[in-house]
């Protein structure tokens, strides 16, 4: 018993990179899993994916005039985040095109500014530390900032938590009762967007949107309401994070790599034997049916 | 009427024939006469900026220098543009490092149609395998990994070197001999002066390494470690004797692994003042963490694949190969 406990903890008394690690990883799964669930539900499940790449010109802006500084490339990050996000939500609501489809232009048009912004310089190699950011490498700066935006995010997201359901499942009911669903929506893009910046620093642009989604769409597998499944996502990707450090300590994987595909093998997993929808649960149930049916009309 | 505008005719001809005659005899003598004056100089591509600097030290006014890859530029993770593909069509020599170190260069060449000398400089010099005890955490490498025979040696990486071979200077002297000689073939006019420039070369080269062979010498070898954030500078290393602890592979584009950032502090802990240096190009995040962690020192900036600033101290080969030991030698003095 003893010894197993040593397996799973020694790494992280023993070195503050794998402390470091682990409290980064954490904070940023406490907050990107309910973010998460939230895009599931509003059916944009993809639009993490479009932010985190929308992001890119404004880390770029920021690293071109103050190096790899973790301030500037927050700032420029979330500034062009919410210029991304607000254009598209504008467009969603002024003309005829879809708000996924807004969004796609737009973090298209970003992402091509980012990429020429960096080679701009001469160098693509710093893209790539940008877009695989060091898990193993956290400093004080980067983990004040992970935990500072999960601090924020979580009651944040408590407060607007009932107009936030309304608003993805029945934006007319709302606007009906006169809520304020655009306010509230403007609120949780900022959220994703702070939540995406902050999560470049530990995870990289493109695996922090795996701890955002994967763990969200496992989470939909095991819980009904919204609520539960917040807290499963959040769950789910803390244990996906202390696994995948783990296995990255034990057989030599990429720290970042492992943690997203711990989450992958987690969403797999509920996939197949999740009670709400899952291969497993559909099979019996059809199969249940079946026999009531041949049961009935073979008396 | 019509005889007299014929006749007038004839005679605007011949004057035009006249004038014609003229200008190709001004313009052939003009021809002439520059051509014997100032000499256009050789165009020459070299594909990195350790190799421009050299081929400028060796061909002098000789030669028009272009660069593909810039300074602050890594080698590892390059896209050529267009530009790149003109001056090189427009070429009569390229200088390209070779043990494939230039992953993206046949296609440039090809796109190019290129069909001037190409000069390995690393030519003749002893590679450096890669044994997969050390360095095995090549995942990013783009050159040989993907295309590795599945034959018995398969698993031992065999045909895998190293190629910064550059971090030696008896390299180094390889690489300016095989220049000296590519420009000399492809301009013969000139040979002269190309082998006594690179001669010249030479001599400073020897000069600098008996100066860090003797600056080396006075640290005991037991405490020559230190930790470099890519396997770059093992040439450096197997010259003169210092154990060198790359945090990731050989390219600079592989994640690490949180095994081997464990491996590389308790190699830190055990021995104890190793320095930890940073690179140019390389994220210095994970190598200020290591230092944070077992309270090694961290050295200055080590230049490995790509020259500093011209008018930095590491700006050109010799500075960057001065700048390099120079660091190394101030961070393991046992004074400190």
């Amino acid at each position: 018993m003893s010894w197993a406990l040593e397996y799973l903890w020694s790494p992280f008394i023993d070195y503050g990179f794998m402390r470091r690690g682990l409290a980064g990883t954490l904070a940023l799964a406490f907050a990107a899993g309910p973010l998460g669930v939230f895009l599931v539900l509003r059916r944009m499940s993809l639009m993490g994916d479009a932010m985190a790449h929308a992001i890119l010109p404004g880390v770029a802006v920021g690293f071109l005039t103050a190096g790899l500084s973790i301030g500037a490339m927050t700032v420029g990050g979330m500034i062009t985040g919410i210029v991304v996000a607000m254009l598209a939500g504008l467009v969603a609501r002024l003309t005829p095109l879809r708000e996924d489809a807004s969004f796609a232009s737009f973090y298209l048009i970003s992402l091509g500014l980012g990429v020429l912004l960096v080679s701009l310089r001469g160098s693509n190699m710093d893209l790539i530390h940008v877009l695989f950011g060091t898990v193993l490498g956290l400093d004080d700066a980067a983990l004040l900032l992970v935990t500072a935006s999960a601090t924020v995010t979580l009651p944040a997201l408590a407060l607007i938590y009932r107009p936030l359901v309304l608003e993805c499942l029945d934006p007319s009911f709302l606007r009906a009762e006169r809520g304020k669903g655009s306010l509230v929506h403007m609120l949780f893009l900022l959220l994703l967007v702070m939540t995406l910046v902050s999560g470049f620093q530990v995870l990289g642009t493109l695996m922090v949107v795996g701890i955002m989604m994967l763990p969200a769409t496992a989470a939909r597998f095991w819980a009904r309401t919204a609520g539960r499944q917040m807290v499963l996502a959040a769950v789910l990707g803390s244990v996906s994070g202390y696994v995948g450090l783990l296995i990255s300590f034990y057989i030599d994987a990429p720290a970042s790599s492992a943690i997203i595909l711990s989450a992958g093998c987690v969403y797999v997993f509920s996939l197949l034997a999740g009670p709400y929808g899952g291969l497993f649960q559909a099979a019996r149930q059809a199969y249940a049916r079946r026999r009531r049916l041949t049961q009935t009309l073979t008396p | 009427m019509v005889v007299r505008l014929k006749s007038r005719n004839c005679v605007l001809r011949a004057w035009q024939l006249v004038a014609v005659v003229c200008l190709v005899m001004y313009a052939s003598f003009a021809l002439a006469v520059t051509s014997d004056q100032t000499v256009k100089p050789m165009p020459v591509v070299a594909s990195f900026s350790v190799l421009g600097d050299m081929v400028a030290e060796i061909g002098g006014d000789f030669v028009q220098l272009t660069n593909i890859i810039g300074l602050g530029g890594d080698a590892h993770a390059f896209e050529p543009t267009p530009e790149h593909v003109r001056a090189l069509a427009q070429a009569k020599v390229l200088v390209v490092n070779g043990l494939d170190f230039e992953a993206w260069l046949p296609r440039l060449v090809a796109a190019a149609n290129f069909k001037g000398l190409q000069i390995v400089a690393s030519q003749g010099i002893e590679p450096r395998q890669l044994d997969s005890d050390s360095t095995h955490f090549d995942h990013g490498h783009s050159h040989a990994a993907t295309e590795k025979p599945a034959g018995p040696h398969a698993g031992l990486h065999a045909g895998e070197v190293d190629p910064h071979a550059w971090q030696s200077l008896t390299n180094g002297m390889t690489y300016a001999r095989n220049i000296a000689a590519g420009l000399s073939k492809a301009d013969p006019a000139n040979a002269a002066t190309y082998a006594a420039r690179a001669e010249r070369y030479i001599e400073e080269m020897k000069k600098l390494d008996i100066q860090v062979r003797h600056a080396l010498g006075q640290i005991p070898p037991e405490k020559r470690k230190v930790v470099v954030p890519h396997d770059s500078l093992g040439y450096f290393g197997r010259e003169y004797g210092i154990e060198l602890i790359p945090i990731a592979g050989i390219s600079s584009q592989a994640e690490t692994s949180a095994r081997n950032v464990a491996a590389i502090i308790d190699q830190i802990r055990k021995v104890g003042g190793a320095a930890v240096f940073l690179e140019g190009t390389a994220n210095p995040k994970l190598a200020e963490q290591i230092a944070r962690e077992t309270g090694a020192t961290v050295g200055g900036t080590l230049y490995a694949d790509t020259l500093g600033e011209p008018d930095q101290p590491a700006g050109t080969y010799l500075g960057m190969f001065k700048w390099n030991a120079g660091q190394l030698i101030y961070a393991l003095s046992p004074t400190r």
